[in-house]
């Protein structure tokens, strides 16, 4: 199964047919390893990865590390529930240093991340001297590099 | 396919040497001259006066260097390691390369005086050829081959004697071929598993009687094992391995494929010591010692570079397997290769020579293949086509090569 996955990992897109052939498998038996994946929740999601910023859209994001008093019983779950459940977030981690949570935050401008943070973040009780790092050049994101790739330098015919 | 067990045996080929000399004295040597050129420069020039060409016929990686391994040899070039190491090669290297070695295949090679760094596996072929033959000796390349077996031999004032190898056997040399092809003037037989252009390997059943062959025989081995990480069925058989043959062989190997490092030019040579010194005294006269940046790229790569070239070999065996089906469905048979980036699909069927084949498919659809008989005997009637591509253009080249295939 993890072959399969790691070809959708790289290209959700790549069909039943296609694994199939480059696995030396049955479709009918890729298909059902993926629906099984995707039944145990272990295949989660089929996204595209876009450059908004070629696409001409502005998106802001911020990561904003929060240090949080853990509560009796269910420690940093509850708190970080509460904060994930914001659209305007896209990812919380609880992290290892003087952090405790990293809480990646999304908006249209600057100003309505920032209120976001003011309004929202800072004001949960256990959050505690939120600090906000703007997001100002994307170079790699989840695997892939977004400036310009490395070009085919190859000649066309090579012994 | 003629089954080369009758086929009839030629005569032995005329040295370039002797051809040539009857010739007038011009510019160059005339050995040199006679040679004729590489039949893959002559489409490489047809293919680059096109554009939207989407190429099968790069015999390399089409990965860059792993980071890490480039970051290596920048911080080397930035420390100063700019001067020339030992003749043999730093001595680092070869522990590494005798220690891999080793532990892949359990053959084992003093770094002290059984290793030789070279650049590339090109560089060990002419040294090693250079190193054993005199005028005249008869070296059997099992064909089709990579480009420059015979050219090597001839320059070091070999005769390269062609042992064909047809698709009826996968490719894979028969003994009974090699035996008919023997003379009193055989002194090497060259192996190359897995093959460039037919992607053929052999395993250690099928090498032990030619083993037994070259033991009876005297001959020396060559063994380019450049494609032995990209076997992706069955496990490789090093050739020094085999009973009796680790001191008649000369093993060459690199870091151009398994590693992406094709422009780095690093390979080695292993073997007895009185070979390899003999080919130390060589490459210490005409190439001093081997780059060193490209060297501590090298240690890099077999200190950290396993998870990477795992994930490249993953990758070639997953197209591996697409392009054999794709090819199988759309009419041009071809065998379950098992090692290198190559498959050798005939196109026999479509009453086309392999040439006029890969010409018209690149002028009508833009997909460079290499005609097979570039490569030698039992070429004919076959393109190479290397799947060191990506996958979408792999499947894009299957497209156009179906319209083709169809329209004839
Ligand atoms: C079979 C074989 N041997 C040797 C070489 C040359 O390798 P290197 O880059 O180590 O000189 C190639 C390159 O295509 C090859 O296919």
């Amino acid at each position: 199964m993890k072959e399969i996955l790691k070809i959708l990992e790289r290209d959700a897109r790549t069909t039943p047919e296609q694994i199939a052939a480059m696995t030396g498998r049955d479709p009918a038996e890729v298909r059902q390893i993926i629906a099984e994946a995707e039944a145990k929740g272990i295949l989660r999601r089929y996204k595209a990865t876009i450059d908004w910023e070629r696409a001409g859209e502005e998106r802001v994001i911020a990561f904003i590390d929060v240090r949080v008093s853990p509560q009796r019983g269910t420690g940093f779950d509850d708190i970080a529930r509460r904060i994930d459940r914001y659209p305007e977030v896209r990812s919380v981690y609880l992290v290892s240093g003087e952090q405790d949570l990293r809480v990646v935050v999304e908006g249209p401008t600057m100003r309505e991340v920032a209120f976001f943070v003011a309004e929202k973040l800072a004001t949960i009780e256990q959050v505690q001297s939120p600090s906000t790092h703007f997001l100002l050049k994307r170079y790699k994101e989840d695997g892939d590099i977004f400036d310009d790739e490395e070009p085919d330098r190859r000649l066309a015919v090579v012994p | 396919m003629t089954d080369v067990r009758e086929t009839v045996r030629p005569a032995p080929p005329l040295s370039e040497a002797a051809a040539a000399a009857a010739a007038p004295r011009g510019l160059v040597n005339r050995a040199v001259a006679a040679m004729p050129p590489s039949g893959i420069r002559r489409f490489f020039d047809l293919v680059s006066t096109m554009t939207d060409v989407i190429s099968l016929g790069v015999g390399e990686p089409d990965f860059v260097t792993p980071w890490h391994i480039r970051e290596a040899a920048i911080w080397s070039i930035e420390k100063g390691y700019t001067t020339y190491t030992s003749n043999a090669g730093m001595f680092e290297l070869r522990v590494l390369v005798s220690a891999d070695v080793q532990a892949q295949y359990g053959v084992s090679y003093d770094p002290t005086n059984e290793i030789l760094i070279t650049v590339g596996v090109s560089e060990g072929l002419d040294v090693a050829m250079r190193a054993i033959l005199e005028p005249g000796d008869e070296v059997l390349i099992p064909e089709p081959s990579f480009v420059a077996y015979k050219p090597c031999v001839s320059l070091a004032g070999g005769v390269p004697v062609p042992v064909p190898t047809d698709a009826a056997h996968d490719f894979k040399v028969q003994p009974e071929a090699i035996e008919a092809r023997l003379t009193p003037r055989t002194r090497a037989l060259l192996l190359s598993y897995p093959s460039n252009p037919t992607g053929a390997t052999m395993c250690r059943e099928e090498l032990l009687p030619i083993a037994a062959l070259c033991c009876q025989h005297n001959l020396l081995a060559i063994s380019d094992e450049i494609y032995a990480h990209l076997t992706y069925e069955g496990e490789h058989c090093c050739v020094p391995r085999l009973p009796g043959m680790r001191e008649r062989t000369i093993l060459l190997n690199g870091f151009s494929k398994a590693y992406a490092m094709t422009g780095w030019r690093m390979g080695f040579a292993a073997g007895p010591a009185p070979v390899i010194q003999a080919m130390t005294k060589i490459h210490q006269y005409t190439m001093m010692s081997a780059p060193t940046a490209a060297q501590m790229a090298a240690i890099e790569a077999l200190k950290n570079g396993k998870h990477e070239r795992e994930e490249m070999i993953q990758q070639y065996n997953q197209r591996r397997q697409l392009i054999i089906a794709g090819l199988n469905r759309i009419g041009l048979p071809c065998f379950r290769a098992r090692g290198a980036f190559y498959v050798f699909p005939s196109v026999a069927g479509t009453g086309l020579d392999c040439e006029t084949f890969a010409e018209r498919l690149l002028a009508e659809e833009r997909v460079a293949v290499v005609p097979g008989n570039a490569f030698g005997i039992g070429g004919e009637g076959h393109i190479r086509c290397a799947y060191a591509a990506s996958l979408a253009n792999i499947e894009e080249a299957l497209r156009r090569m179906e319209r083709f295939v169809n329209r004839l």
